[in-house]
């Protein structure tokens, strides 16, 4: 089988993590964003996967690689000269997609769920029409683009109502696809929108399912959803009894959802947790206080400190009684120092932090 | 005579305030900032100046507030009389000096000094006398420079460059006048300073409703109907409160031999309770030039100048200083960190909390890895509060008696009324 990643630009709205890594190789829950998605696939049979990109960073070829290796797949890198939209990269990725009759995926790189690929392809073939997307419930449909079913059909879609007003549905669209290759000629070589021209042309010929998504569902791509997406990540892994996850009786987990890399170094009368990722080589002091953070490669939290809410960069440093909170973003080697306050603050890499962030903040 | 007006919330919200000012002034005599009462700085002042035989403390509170101070000057200088005079009602400080005339005529002073107490300096009372000597002097009066735009909330004092003479006074002036200010410490002759005040009394009676003071008291005043009949049943004194700043300094610099003294070394007003912490560090700093035995001896976990009261338990893996005055009895636990504030008596700062810039009120309690924060002040500026989102707040985060931050919670830049709970994050507010 086969798969299309759409991964896109330079993914601006995770900066200033992206600043330094592409946004695929984010780390979340300590592995990159993409392995995430890329063992799924393999996991359900899929042999060809095309990221589709706008660029291509050298760190991203010599990643991929290793997958390559590692699940024995091809991964292919479709770049786009200019920016097609999310259907034009299909066309662009047709020799790959089409080269035989079987169905392919289609995933956005920002989404982290329980990827239900197998029982997908089930549902497909069951209906045997040209394509199904996966649709999440949500509690507020007026935010989204809401898919509305035939009165007289469980999964045929309807149409999509983008921000309704009025209540018409709680299933969303999951940003996860599978179509048959005959798609592919619906489509042309221009900058063009899967939800917004392809779908609907698939519908009005009825041949649109939707397939409903069980358990978590979060969209990454930017910092206050990578921390919420994360918290649910964790809790699907605690009810899976995950051996990723550290024992809430160890002396310093409190609450549960705590993750630590075995390279991580913990300090004396800690209390970490709920919701908690430390990442390889990360060092934390002793007396320091961590709850719903991330903290990336190599970086450091100092005796102490105080984090909440906040995604520490790789190779950051948290200086001694410093305080973070509300979604602060440390880049790579971004310093804070002893006694500062952080509310919100984003900091680009390499800077160093030696008074208070008091209100939200970019900080260059 | 009712003096307060307003709603009832102003009045309750004045309570309140008043809570915490009595507390502090109740500070002047059971603790203080550097673990001592405020007021004892001024007595150490007065025990140097060997002239001086008699010292009256003048104020409202109860008598048995200064009770346990006055045996303890006793003790320690029983050469000097100290004695306390009650103002039962608000005479101003002219006013005061002038009901208690009698009493503190009859040692038959020739020169006396008047110290407000909360004023924070080195109060260089010798000199003040060298220069009253030399000068022939009527009066002197130590000033201090301040930068321009905080002169305007002081005393403001125009001096002849040369000689020092006064030449003009202006209380709070709106408009730049000088930055030499005035630092509420003066050195009267009997002869001159009664005078004066009986003249602007008397000025009072003959003309009683001034206008020309832009004082919000004064505009109060101006809708009062006029009341001849108390003025003759009091003496035409009680009901008029006689400021010295505002009624006399101004006619003694026309009048008198009024010279300044200008201190170079630091002075602060002591007027809100934010005051305190920026007051404080000045003596603390002063203490531990003089290499002072009551200073904590500096470590890699006390960064002098640290003051902790012989009783106070801190834990050796909390972190310290600079400016800090940990109080009797006071608990500071494993890996806290303070900073720039004052923990008073019984309070106590859980593990790994923060503390800075900061008073920590009688038996409160900051939870572990709670912050409770101020905003620094430098010591040059002389105000107490800032400005943040264009909003006002009180620079120095206070804790009233009995106060509890719970864990983990951040306070900033609040004020924190008596026997509150903190459950969750506050900032830039009064919380009452």
């Amino acid at each position: 089988m086969k798969a299309l990643i759409l991964v896109g630009g330079f993914g601006t709205r995770l900066r200033p993590l992206t600043l330094s890594l592409p946004k695929p190789l984010v780390e979340f829950g300590n592995r990159p964003m993409i392995a995430h998605q890329i063992e799924a696939l393999a996991a359900a049979g899929v042999t060809d996967i095309v990221l589709a990109v706008n660029y291509r960073p050298e760190v991203m070829t010599a990643a991929l690689k290793k997958y390559e290796e590692q699940y024995n797949i091809n991964i292919e890198f479709s770049v786009e000269t200019e920016p097609l939209g999310t259907a034009g990269p299909l066309k662009l990725a047709e020799k790959t997609l089409g080269k035989d009759n079987t169905p392919f995926f289609v995933l956005n790189s920002d989404i982290i769920c329980d990827f239900p690929f197998e029982d997908l392809v089930k549902f497909h073939k069951s209906h045997g029409q040209e394509g199904t997307i996966v649709v999440t419930k949500v509690e507020e449909p007026s935010k989204y683009g809401v898919i509305v079913h035939k009165p007289d059909h469980p999964s045929r879609i309807d149409r999509f109502v983008e921000k309704p007003v009025e209540f018409v549905g709680n299933r969303i669209n999951a940003g996860i696809y599978i179509l048959n290759p005959s798609v592919l000629q619906r489509i042309e070589l221009r900058p063009t929108s899967i939800e917004q021209e392809t779908f609907p042309a698939i519908v009005k010929d009825g041949q649109l399912h939707s397939f409903d998504l069980d358990g978590f569902w979060m969209d990454v791509g930017q910092p206050k959803d990578f921390l919420t997406g994360t918290c649910l990540y964790l809790s699907s892994l605690t009810k899976k009894h995950s051996p990723l996850l550290t024992s809430p009786s160890e002396s310093f987990v409190n609450g549960g959802n705590v993750m630590i890399d075995p390279s991580a170094k913990i300090g004396k009368n800690c209390k970490i947790g709920p919701n908690v990722v430390i990442g390889p080589n990360v060092v934390i002091g002793d007396g320091v206080r961590l709850q719903r953070c991330v903290l990336l490669q190599g970086s450091k939290v100092k005796e102490h400190a105080w984090v909440k809410s906040t995604i520490v960069g790789w190779n950051s440093t948290i200086g001694r009684w410093a305080r973070m909170e509300n979604v602060s973003v440390l880049g790579d080697d971004v310093t804070i120092g002893d006694e500062v306050y952080c509310n919100g603050a984003s900091v680009l890499p390499h800077k160093s932090i030696k008074q208070n962030v008091d209100v939200p903040a970019i900080i260059m | 005579m009712v003096r307060i007006k307003g709603s009832a919330t102003s009045i309750d919200l004045f309570e309140g305030w008043w809570t915490i000012a009595r507390n502090k002034v109740s500070t002047a005599v059971s603790r203080s900032p550097k673990g001592h009462p405020i007021i004892s700085h001024c007595f150490a002042a007065i025990t140097r100046v060997l002239e001086i035989r008699e010292v009256f403390i003048v104020g409202y509170y109860d008598e048995a507030v200064f009770r346990d101070f006055i045996k303890d000057c006793g003790r320690t200088h029983p050469s000097i009389s100290v004695k306390y005079l009650r103002e039962y009602q608000a005479l101003g400080t002219a006013g005061g000096l002038y009901h208690f005339r009698d009493p503190i005529l009859k040692g038959r002073p020739d020169r006396f000094f008047v110290l407000n107490a909360d004023v924070c300096c080195s109060f260089p009372l010798e000199q003040m006398l060298r220069m009253f000597e030399e000068k022939d002097a009527e009066a002197v009066i130590l000033g201090t420079r301040v930068p321009n735009e905080a002169a305007t909330n002081f005393g403001c004092i125009v001096s002849d460059a040369h000689s020092k003479r006064v030449l003009h006074y202006v209380e709070k002036p709106e408009s730049h006048i000088s930055n030499l200010i005035n630092c509420g410490v003066y050195l009267f002759s009997t002869e001159a300073i009664f005078p004066s005040i009986k003249s602007a009394i008397k000025r009072r009676s003959d003309r009683p409703r001034l206008v020309s003071y832009p004082s919000s008291e004064t505009l109060d005043n101006q809708y009062l109907p006029p009341s001849r009949d108390d003025d003759d049943d009091d003496d035409g004194e009680k009901n008029q409160i006689i400021r010295l700043e505002q009624d006399i300094l101004g006619d003694l610099a026309d009048s008198r031999q009024f010279y300044v003294l200008e201190t170079k070394d630091f002075w602060r007003q002591i007027k809100t309770a934010g005051s305190a912490v920026p007051a404080n560090a000045l003596y603390l700093m002063k203490a531990f030039q003089q290499q002072s035995e009551e200073l904590a001896k500096p470590s890699a976990t006390i960064l002098p100048p640290v003051f902790i009261h012989p009783t106070a338990h801190v834990d050796p893996t909390a972190k310290l200083g600079p400016n800090v005055s940990i109080g009797p009895r006071a608990i500071v636990g494993p890996g806290a960190r303070i900073k720039e504030s004052i923990v008073l008596e019984d309070a106590e700062i859980r593990h790994d909390a923060c503390v800075l810039y900061s008073i920590i009120g009688w038996s409160s309690r900051v939870g572990a890895w709670a912050r409770v924060e101020g905003t620094p002040t430098p010591v040059r500026e002389h105000s107490t509060s800032i400005v943040k989102n264009g909003v006002k707040v009180q620079s120095i985060t206070i804790l009233g008696k009995e106060c509890v931050v719970a864990d983990e919670v951040r306070v900033q830049n609040c004020v924190c009324l008596p026997f509150k709970e903190l459950k969750r994050d506050v900032q830039n507010e009064v919380i009452m």
